[in-house]
């Protein structure tokens, strides 16, 4: 070792730093001060208010986003940590058209929230379980989701939620047209 | 609550990174994140300089050595949880794994970040304690190894200088009869522990118990090593009596210190109930392996 090396980049106290990554299937580009959490970012930046923020030090769930695929907090990640990922966040799990998508359709149907603050963390957390998992038991959804408070505690309607999802997601995978009316099952 | 203003620093190497460690005072290395940004929140540290390592991926990585597993420094939690390596040769540290935060905290946490931040409520200074881990702190000026007993120094502080990184951590390779369990009691699923135990435990050829260790974490402002208890195993034919017979040493001895969660009293008792339950858990283990 000779001469010290330079660091590659180093930003100065509230400094500003580019930052691109794909929301939602959205290629986006942002200058954001450093200090500046993606809860941040998504929020106050993007308009994406859907990102609850509720604890800001990663106890309560509620800020829950999918970076490239996994379950973050995004309160616990500073934007400049995901320069360059795939971020889905609550918006991202609705269809196209803006109508519910079939995971936010089944807590609908299943009547899963009372206020709905924690809706955004429990749901990203799901879509994270049920594509790992699709047929999880109710001991591994209730494990999944122990890191998701609702101060509602309505609890069982969130895992019976998750638990509709599953079926509707098997019933949709088994069924080659809908429309049929009320079927007389066996 | 936002963070208070900070230095970014993201090197492209590790030599970079030390050399930033070097050079300024008070930086601190960021990994996953996931103990350090909370505190910087709540103000309870304000570093001058975070040094971003999260693009280091030389530093991520989980091998089976001669007689050790070594994790990188950048390993996230989930990696090691899902990880064979771990499984089969580190199998105490795969039983904490699931212990630590929750599956949204493990994508990002890392082992290493864990072992610096030294919790004295968390699984995983414990494992190292109970496992007699090997920790690698680098800096510009060399490597220098230290030993689990010596690297963690109080609550939140640790042998590392303010110039050194934990590179790495070497987890002995688990010997054959040996069986691991990481219990405790915390309120919710993923929490601190109010108390837990890592819990070793091995068989001599003739059944008999060859070697235990009892690390217990959340009692103080340490994770502890409680030798009688441990001693008190040794020839002892595995099983609820001896098991039972080293819980009740533990209470006696284990001195825990209280507060508004749980009173010493509570704790003392509880750590001795935890004995004789990670044990038999830990005895069990060991056929599923052999």
């Amino acid at each position: 070792m000779t001469d010290t090396p330079t660091p590659a980049l180093r930003v100065d106290p509230g400094g500003r730093i580019g930052v691109s990554m794909t929301v939602n299937g959205t290629a986006i580009s942002t200058d954001v001060e450093v200090r500046r959490t993606l809860a941040d970012v998504l929020r106050d930046d993007l308009d994406l208010t859907g990102t609850h923020v509720g604890c800001e030090h990663g106890v309560c769930g509620a800020c829950t986003v999918a970076v490239d695929g996994q379950p973050v907090r995004a309160c616990l990640l500073l934007a400049v940590q995901v320069d360059g990922t795939e971020i889905t966040t609550i918006e991202g799990l609705a269809n196209p058209d803006g109508s519910l998508g079939p995971l936010q359709q089944a807590f609908h149907d299943a009547h899963g929230f009372q206020c709905a603050f924690c809706a955004p963390g429990v749901l990203i957390t799901t879509a994270s379980l049920l594509e790992t998992n699709p047929t999880p038991t109710r001991d591994e959804i209730k494990a999944e989701l122990s890191g998701n408070l609702c101060r509602c505690t309505g609890y069982h309607s969130i895992i019976e939620s998750v638990e509709t999802a599953v079926r509707l997601t098997a019933a949709g995978a088994k069924s080659t047209d809908g429309g049929d009316e009320e079927a007389s099952n066996a | 609550m936002k963070m208070p203003t900070f230095t970014y620093h993201r090197p492209a190497t590790v030599a970079e990174a030390l050399a930033v460690l070097a050079s300024e005072d008070d930086a601190k290395i960021l990994a996953g994140g996931q103990s350090l940004i909370p505190l910087m929140a709540m103000r309870i540290g304000q570093p001058e300089h975070l040094v971003d390592i999260g693009r280091l991926d030389e530093l991520d990585y989980i091998e089976r050595r001669d007689d050790h597993i070594a994790v990188g420094a950048l390993t996230r939690h989930a990696a090691a949880e899902d990880s064979a390596l771990v499984q089969t040769g580190a199998p105490l540290l795969a039983a904490a794994l699931g212990h630590v935060g929750h599956r949204a905290i493990r994508t990002r946490g890392t082992v290493c970040g864990s072992l610096a931040h030294a919790d004295p409520a968390a699984e995983l200074p414990a494992v190292a304690l109970a496992t007699g881990a090997t920790f690698i702190a680098r800096s510009t000026a060399g490597e220098r190894e230290i030993p689990a007993a010596d690297f963690f120094q109080g609550y939140l502080d640790t042998a590392l200088e303010p110039n050194e990184m934990l590179a790495e951590v070497r987890f002995p390779l688990w010997p054959d009869r040996a069986g691991a369990a990481v219990v405790e009691l915390s309120r919710r699923h993923g929490d601190y522990a109010l108390v837990g135990l890592a819990a070793a435990i091995d068989l001599d050829d003739a059944g008999t118990i060859g070697g235990a260790a009892l690390a217990f974490f959340g009692v103080g402002s340490l994770a502890v090593r409680i030798a009688e208890a441990e001693e008190s195993l040794l020839d002892k034919t595995p099983g609820a009596e001896a098991f039972a017979a080293a819980g009740r040493i533990v209470t006696e001895t284990i001195d825990a210190v209280g507060d508004n969660h749980g009173s010493a009293a509570y704790r003392n008792h509880i750590a001795g109930v935890l004995t004789t339950r990670g044990l038999a858990e830990a005895f069990d283990s060991i056929g599923d392996r052999v």
